[in-house]
């Protein structure tokens, strides 16, 4: 029964990363809200699912030639390193306290995302109607 | 010069993404891709994709810690991955169904919904 509603979620998460809208930002909250899955755990689920299928949409995009590494060092480095510096600090944070932190990331970027969402149907239109 | 500049900016939007993705264990592409697309100039199709290279191995090295900080169910692991890979399928194709600014309005309500269940 764990393991059915893990997987509903499991869908319910991957249907919304495959519209192409981060799929991880979702997939936590629906673990953490609906089924009662510890924060830091469904942080864990998320890294380790997203390794296989980055893999896979790599060797993809890689041979359509969509991934250009120009510049991209200057993201990798600083990223990977800070990366390890969270993760390492992590787990000194409560299980609510970081829920909520998570809650205050998952607001900033939704209103980012909805400027988006705003200016992409503006362009739409101005494009129709040119 | 003004490429230098393009080359600080791009390494505190590394910061970030790191410290984002290691804390919250997710979310650092969708820092990534503005920084790629507003300052890199790339495409936002390339854009996409080359996140995906830049948050590979931020995500290994995060997954790794978690691990050895006890944070791993292999029955959680086995459930959701196979799910995400048959949804991921799934909402590659419901992407026809809607244009794209529709959706990423629909999933900014969604997640602002999120976000506020979470920090109450």
């Amino acid at each position: 029964m764990r393991f059915l509603i893990y997987l509903i979620a499991g869908i319910a998460g991957g249907v919304l990363g495959g519209m192409g809208m981060g799929g991880g930002t979702v997939l936590i909250p629906i673990l953490t809200i609906f089924c009662g899955v510890e924060q830091h755990l469904a942080q864990s689920v998320n890294l380790f699912s997203f390794l296989p299928m980055a893999l896979l949409s790599l060797k993809v995009h890689f041979s359509n030639g969509l991934v250009d590494t120009k510049g991209i060092a200057w993201m990798i480095v600083p990223a990977v390193l800070l990366s390890g510096v969270g993760s390492f600090f992590v787990k000194e944070l409560s299980g609510p306290v970081l829920r909520s932190a998570f809650g205050v990331f998952l607001c900033m970027l939704s209103v980012w995302q909805a400027y988006q969402g705003v200016r992409q149907i503006r362009q739409k239109r101005a494009k129709k109607a040119a | 010069m003004a490429d230098m500049k393009n080359e600080r900016i791009l390494l505190a939007g590394g910061l970030l993404t790191g410290a984002v993705n290691g804390l919250f264990g997710g979310g650092g592409g969708m820092i990534v891709v503005p920084f790629l697309t507003g300052i890199a100039k790339k495409p936002p199709l390339a854009a996409h994709a080359t996140a995906i290279l830049i948050i590979l191995p931020v995500s290994f090295v995060s997954a790794v810690l978690y691990l050895i900080n006890g944070y791993f169910d292999a029955e959680l692991f086995i459930a959701v991955s196979l799910g995400v890979t048959f949804g991921g399928f799934l909402g590659a194709r419901a992407l026809n169904l809607m244009s794209a600014g529709e959706a990423t309005l629909l999933f900014a309500a969604v997640m602002f919904a999120a976000g506020i269940r979470m920090i109450f």
